[in-house]
Order: C-alpha cells, then sequence, then structure tokens
C-alpha cells in the first residue's frame, strides 16, 4: 500500500466524521433565529392589535339520554378558550373534558344536558372568550348506537349484505367465466380496470370530502393524496417483488384495493349512521349490493386460467368485502373524519395500483401486445365496467 | 358513493323517516329500545337531563340554581376586573357636584369620559367595548327637574364620540356631527335645563350609529320630578325625588336592557340587563316583601326591532317614559320597548310569600340568551 494511498483512506474516514458534525450549523441556525423570533417578538408590529385566529372542528357527536357530547378539536394561532355553549339560541351548562384552554390541535369532550327532540334539528353554537362562534349543526337528532350485541349484528350485516355478499356473488360468476376465450379474457379484465376506474373517482371524492370536514390541522387534501401516493408505491413494490403480480396474487391485490375502499366507505357510512344521517331502506341496501357484484366478477379475472382451492375464493370474498363491516362497526363508534380521508387515501392509492397491474396483465396475457388494451374486446369491457356502475348507482342514487 | 346516497338532507327529512319505516329500516329498528314505538323520544325522562358538574357533585344546589333547569352560562363574571359589579349598578345613581348659581338655581355639575376597554360580558366572554366612564352601561346620571346641568364630556377613546341626550335642549347641545361631536383627545361641555322629568337615556351619537350603540356607548339619564311644580301629585312627585324620606321607602333600581354582538355578524350572541348575561339569575335581586318597588327600565337594545319586561306572578304599573306622575298603563305584567323607549315599573310584594320571582324579556330568545333574572323576595332586607 503506498503512502498516498493510505493518506487518501484517512482523510476519507476523518472526513466521514467530519460531515457529521457539519450537520449541526444548519440546526444551530434554524435553532438561533427560532429562539431570537420567539424572545424578542419581531412580528408584534405585524399584528396591530388583530384578535387571534380561531378555529373549531367537532370531529364526534353524541346523544343519548344525558344530553348532547361533541368531541372537538382546536385549530387556532394561540390557544383558544370555549367559554359558553349555545343549543338552539340559549345558553346551556356544560363541561369540558379536559377542562382549560384548548392548544393548537388539542381535542377536548363537551358535555351538554340538554334534552334534545328525536328526530329534529338542534344547532349548537360554541362561543370562545373572544366571543368567536362555532356553528355545528346536528341535521337530526337520533340517539347515536351504542356498542350492545344487537347493534354491532344488525350493522354487520348491512356490511355483510352490501360488502361480502356481492364479491361472494361475482365471485360465483367463476365456473361459468372459466371457459371464455381471449377476447372474453381480454373483456373481462377491461370490464375489471372500468369497475376499479370508477371506485378510484368515488374513493377521492369521498376522500376530499371527508377531508374538507377534518380539522385544517390534518391538511386534508394534502393527507389524501399522500396517503394514495404511500397506499400505491408500498403495494406496488410490494407486489412486484417478483415480478409483476398475476393469477392468484393479483386476485388478492385486486381484493385488497377493493376491501380498503370498502373499509373507508363503511367508516362513513357507519359516522353517517351514528349521526342521524342514514336513512337506511332495504331498498338502498341491495341497491348496493347489486351495486358491487361487479366487484367479484373483477376479483375472479385473473384467476380464471389457475384452480384455486374453494378456500381461496372465500378468503377473496372477505378480504375484499370483509372491511365493510369492520368500517361500519369503528365509523358508527368512533370516528373522527380525518381517519376516514386517510383510510380512503389508501384505498384510492390501492385501487390505482391495481389498475395498473390489472391493465400489465392483460398486456402479458396478450404476448406482451399493449394495442390489446384498446381492441374492441378490452374497450367494451372497460366501457361496460363504467356503465354497470354508473347504472346501477343512478338506480339507486336518490 | 355509499356516503352520497346514504346522505341526510334535511328538507326531505320527511321522505326519509317514512322510506326508513316502510322499509323496515334494517338496521335502525334492531338499535331501538324494545318496545318503543317509532317516533317516540327514546330519552324518556329527559326534562333535567344532568351532566354532573364538579360543583353538583360537591353542593346541594340553591334555589336560584335549580330555577334554570340548566339553561345558563357556565361560570362567573371578574366584577373587579370589569371594574363595574351588575348588582352594584342598580342603584349606583351618579348625582354629580351641585353648586347655586347667582340666579338661585341649582347648577348640577357631571363629568363623564370616554375610553376604549375589554369586558367581560358573560362567564370567560370578553368583549371590545366603548366606555363611559370604564362601565356599560355608563353612568346612570340622575338630577331634579329644573337644575342647570353641565357635563364635561371628555374623549379618551380611539374613536370620535358625543353625549346624545334624550331630553330638551338646544340644537347646539345636540351630541350630533357638528354639534358637540368629540375628537379622541378632545372635551366638549353639554349645558342644558334638566327637562321634561322623567326616566331618559343618552347615548353616542357618532356614525355609524349601530357600532356606536352595541359598543356599549349609552347610560341611563333620570331627571327627578320637583314636587313643588306638580302641585296635584306632589305625594308621587316626592317619592321620586331621590333623597326624600318618602324616596327612601322605595326600592329604587335601574336596568338597562342591552345586547352584545360578539362575532360582529350583526346578530346578538348575548342579552343582559345591565350588561352581564344571567347576572341577576344567579344573584337573585333582593327586595324586600312590605316596600315598594321602582324600576327604571331603558331599552338600548341594536339589531333587535323590540325588547321586553315580563315580571312572573306579579303584575304592575307603567309609566312610559316616566314623564307622567300617573300610570300610562295600570296592572299589565309585560310591556314591550323598541330602541331608546323606557319607562318606570312600580310594583310590590306585599301579598306575596317571599321566594324567588322570574323577571325576563318574553321573546324566549333573548331570555334564553343571557336577559333573565330573578327577585329573591324577603321580609325584610337587612
Amino acid at each position: 500500500m503506498t503512502g498516498i494511498e493510505n493518506t487518501a483512506k484517512i482523510a476519507w474516514s476523518r472526513g466521514k466524521r467530519g460531515n457529521l458534525i457539519w450537520l449541526l450549523p444548519p440546526f444551530l441556525l434554524l435553532a438561533a433565529v427560532v429562539g431570537w423570533l420567539f424572545a424578542t417578538d419581531q412580528f408584534a408590529n405585524l399584528s396591530r392589535g388583530a384578535p387571534p385566529v380561531e378555529n373549531l372542528t367537532v370531529e364526534r357527536t353524541i346523544l343519548d339520554d344525558q344530553g348532547i357530547r361533541f368531541l372537538v378539536r382546536a385549530g387556532g394561532s394561540e390557544a383558544m378558550t370555549i367559554a359558553q355553549v349555545q343549543v338552539d339560541a340559549a345558553y346551556w351548562q356544560f363541561a369540558q373534558d379536559p377542562a382549560g384552554s384548548l392548544e393548537r390541535g388539542a381535542s377536548a369532550w363537551i358535555s351538554i344536558p340538554y334534552p334534545w327532540v328525536l328526530g329534529e334539528s338542534h344547532t349548537v353554537n360554541f362561543v370562545t372568550d373572544t366571543g368567536a362562534t362555532f356553528e355545528e349543526v346536528i341535521a337530526v337528532a337520533v340517539p347515536t348506537p351504542k356498542a350492545t350485541a344487537s347493534q354491532l349484528r344488525s350493522q354487520a350485516l348491512i356490511g355483510a349484505v352490501v360488502g361480502i355478499l356481492p364479491v361472494t356473488i361475482g365471485l360465483m360468476f367463476y365456473p361459468v367465466l372459466r371457459n371464455v376465450g381471449r377476447e372474453g379474457m381480454n373483456f373481462l379484465l377491461a370490464l375489471t380496470v372500468g369497475l376499479l376506474a370508477f371506485l378510484f373517482v368515488d374513493t377521492l371524492e369521498d376522500a376530499f370530502e371527508l377531508a374538507g370536514a377534518a380539522a385544517a390541522i390534518f391538511q386534508g387534501p394534502v393527507l389524501v393524496l399522500s396517503a394514495a401516493a404511500v397506499g400505491f408505491l408500498c403495494l406496488t413494490a410490494v407486489g412486484r417483488r417478483s415480478g409483476t403480480p398475476k393469477g392468484t396474487a393479483l386476485a388478492f391485490y385486486i381484493a385488497l384495493g377493493i376491501g380498503l375502499h370498502n373499509l373507508g366507505e363503511g367508516l362513513a357510512i357507519g359516522a353517517a349512521f351514528a349521526a342521524g344521517l342514514a336513512g337506511l331502506g332495504t331498498f338502498l341496501v341491495v341497491g348496493f349490493a347489486v351495486h358491487n357484484i361487479t366487484e367479484g366478477i373483477g376479483i375472479a379475472a385473473p384467476i380464471l386460467k389457475v384452480r384455486p382451492p374453494l378456500s381461496t375464493f372465500v378468503a377473496l370474498a372477505l378480504l375484499a368485502g370483509g372491511p365493510a363491516v369492520l368500517g361500519m362497526w369503528i365509523g358508527s363508534l368512533a370516528f373522527s373524519p380525518q381517519w376516514g380521508a386517510l383510510f380512503l387515501g389508501i384505498g384510492a392509492g390501492a385501487i390505482m395500483q391495481v389498475i395498473v397491474e390489472v391493465s400489465a396483465y392483460l398486456v402479458r396475457s396478450n404476448e406482451g401486445r399493449r394495442s390489446a388494451l384498446l381492441s374492441p374486446a378490452a374497450l367494451g369491457g372497460f366501457f361496460a365496467g363504467l356503465a354497470f356502475m354508473l347504472a346501477t348507482a343512478a338506480a339507486v342514487k336518490i | 358513493m355509499l356516503r352520497s346516497w346514504f346522505r341526510f338532507d334535511p328538507g326531505r327529512r320527511q321522505f326519509f323517516g317514512v322510506a326508513a319505516a316502510a322499509a323496515g329500516g334494517l338496521a335502525w329498528a334492531a338499535g331501538r329500545t324494545a318496545g318503543q314505538a317509532p317516533g317516540q323520544p327514546s330519552h324518556g325522562q329527559h326534562g333535567q337531563p344532568a351532566v354532573p358538574t364538579a360543583k353538583d357533585a360537591a353542593t346541594p344546589k340553591a334555589d336560584h340554581e335549580v330555577a334554570h333547569g340548566g339553561m345558563i352560562t357556565v361560570g362567573e363574571v371578574d366584577n373587579d376586573r370589569n371594574g363595574f359589579d351588575p348588582t352594584a349598578l342598580l342603584t349606583d345613581w351618579e348625582t354629580g357636584s351641585v353648586e347655586r348659581m347667582a340666579d338661585g338655581r341649582m347648577l348640577r355639575t357631571f363629568e363623564v369620559e370616554v375610553e376604549d376597554k375589554e369586558i367581560e360580558i358573560a362567564p370567560g366572554v370578553f368583549f371590545p367595548a366603548w366606555t363611559y366612564n370604564g362601565r356599560v352601561p355608563g353612568p346612570s346620571l340622575r338630577a331634579k327637574e329644573g337644575e342647570r346641568l353641565r357635563i364635561v364630556f371628555r374623549n379618551f377613546g380611539s374613536h370620535q364620540h358625543s353625549m346624545h341626550f334624550h331630553g330638551i335642549h338646544a340644537a347646539r347641545m345636540d351630541g350630533v356631527p357638528g354639534a358637540g361631536m368629540v375628537e379622541p383627545g378632545g372635551e366638549f361641555i353639554y349645558e342644558f335645563d334638566a327637562k321634561p322629568f322623567g326616566c331618559h337615556l343618552y347615548h353616542c351619537h357618532a356614525f355609524p350609529l349601530t357600532r356606536h350603540m352595541h359598543k356599549g356607548m349609552y347610560g341611563a339619564f333620570v331627571i327627578d320630578p320637583d314636587p313643588d311644580l306638580h302641585p296635584e301629585h306632589a305625594d308621587v312627585a316626592r317619592s321620586r325625588l331621590l333623597g326624600t324620606p318618602e324616596n327612601a321607602e322605595w326600592q329604587e333600581m335601574m336596568m338597562v336592557m342591552n345586547g352584545f354582538d360578539t362575532n360582529f355578524d350583526g346578530e346578538n350572541e348575548f342579552y343582559a340587563a345591565n350588561t352581564i348575561a344571567h347576572c341577576y339569575a344567579k344573584r337573585p335581586i333582593r327586595v324586600a316583601r312590605n316596600r315598594p318597588v321602582r324600576l327604571y327600565l331603558v331599552n338600548v337594545t341594536e339589531f333587535d326591532p323590540i325588547n321586553s319586561f315580563h315580571l312572573h306572578a306579579n303584575f304592575f304599573d307603567y309609566f312610559d317614559q316616566g314623564t307622567t306622575l300617573t300610570p300610562t298603563l295600570k296592572t299589565v305584567d309585560l310591556i314591550m320597548q323598541c330602541q331608546a323607549q323606557r319607562g318606570i315599573l312600580e310594583f310590590h310584594f306585599r301579598e306575596h310569600e317571599p321566594g324567588l320571582y322570574m323577571f325576563h324579556a318574553h321573546q324566549s330568545e333573548l331570555a334564553e340568551l343571557g336577559w333573565m333574572g330573578m327577585f329573591d323576595v324577603v321580609e325584610d332586607v337587612a
């Protein structure tokens, strides 16, 4: 080893340690500037006596025989204080837990012993110490579901009917579809892409809506898109560890994407239901079941040429539909909009992943010809998938 | 998608109710308490639900804490911080200083200063008020009919202000732009004769009037009748004249009905008599059963067309604007006042048993947003 090489090595290892030391200055500068700004209040002259910005978001509402309870989250420029609470233009005694002023991002329960009226609307106004008011409307007052066995059972039933049942019915087309030829296969795969495209838009729309209802501190839209990106990239990376997914694996990814979608939906319905916003009729529930049958067909498409055991079908149905039940439970018992937005965002990413993978699978099963995507069978399938989803949605949409 | 299908539109509530009932409301039926007919509240004895507060647990409730059934503001206002106590405001007459002029008439001088001041108008709720002498309502000026009045007015506020008196005076003393409007840092002396006798008010007449009114620039202005000038009702006049033995028999008090728009949306969030929401509900006004009550009532409420006063379990005689010595309304238990309307209420509890007698605006909304209180009628006030 020559001297020059030795010197270079030492310099390199010194340099390595030296590099870490150079991490310090930027952080020190940041700390110094922040400390100086807080200590000297340089921007005091900019506020010109304006009151602090205040924001309050109601995340949960519970109505029971004790009155009304709200889970609220503060999001102002400073800590804020709820001084009084009006219900329908009258001041009411309330208890706050934890008491005191709310730090930015902090949440608390507000309990009001209010004799609410079943089936009617109530408007609640939170008055802060600066006199600002934050209104929350209870569109229709119904007792908030409790975690009783019968309650959980009936919600599970709804979840099963709108989630698991249609996927199962869709999967039951498997024996019939098995004998389709190349064109038929292309049609079915494209149909899957079509319905997934519908679900993707639908999921994002719901995610953004929930994001809008969440406290500003969660930065709803960015949260949704970040969750979607993370969901898409992680699932794609996992799915492609050993080549692009196909067959049973691809079916499971489709089931997962649809399952996440159904989880988000279940959360949202459960929450709407808890808030008295849902008028669940048999007609609507049945409408849903029909609407979701294509999901099962879509899941079955990649496994038409393999012969999975029956247990695989059961697992697929549970993975795709089961989360609807779970979502209903969580949504009606403990739900905040930011969680709904997060799950729906991940769900959108998952759906995008399977759209990409099913399309790739379609291309691959046509000897890698990309033009297969635009073949009459594929286009027909895609449009049929979209059309079916749109039509069944229109039939039950009020 | 599911969300939008299940979304509730309050305008179509009826449709949903019917649809859900007809369709069996799959989940809903299961969630109901067994044996309950649809449409029946599932929270039967909901008259007085109680979320226990720390206070409830510790001490039994006083009578006046029960009377509102939980519908009241929470907490206490820091009167010391405000610099005025609503109970004291009831009887805190500002009589100024008096001297005899060369012509033998009495000259009464008041000093009033404007100050921007944040006040606590309900427990924990702070309002950036404009005040006369640091209080809302401003000082209750009281004079005798026929006196010469001199009001030394200084404006230490951030906007121009004035004192516009409801009374008889020269145009240049009117307190409107061009006649006694005072810029910040300035001074003006209003001077006129105290007439006519009655229950009046003063307020700032700077524009926009709405903002200056609801920020707190108003106060009572009472001119007592001179018994010598009203021989036909000299006894009544004497009982109205502050400082006479006849007047001392009466339990006199002053209430200014006002409201506060704390979020500046053109509607009041809080209503009260004498500024502090629910102050006389939490600290009932003690009244001796055997002595008559005379209430000087002024309405300055902004944004609402009228305000009102209703007395429970009793009736009163009413002297609209207080400019007569005989009642303008006899035996009523409710009167209405538009903004700047005022009058005198006379009543007694001689034939009543001691107890809490409520009074409030009989617009329920105003009452429930703070404008209610109680008389605590006792055998005698120490």
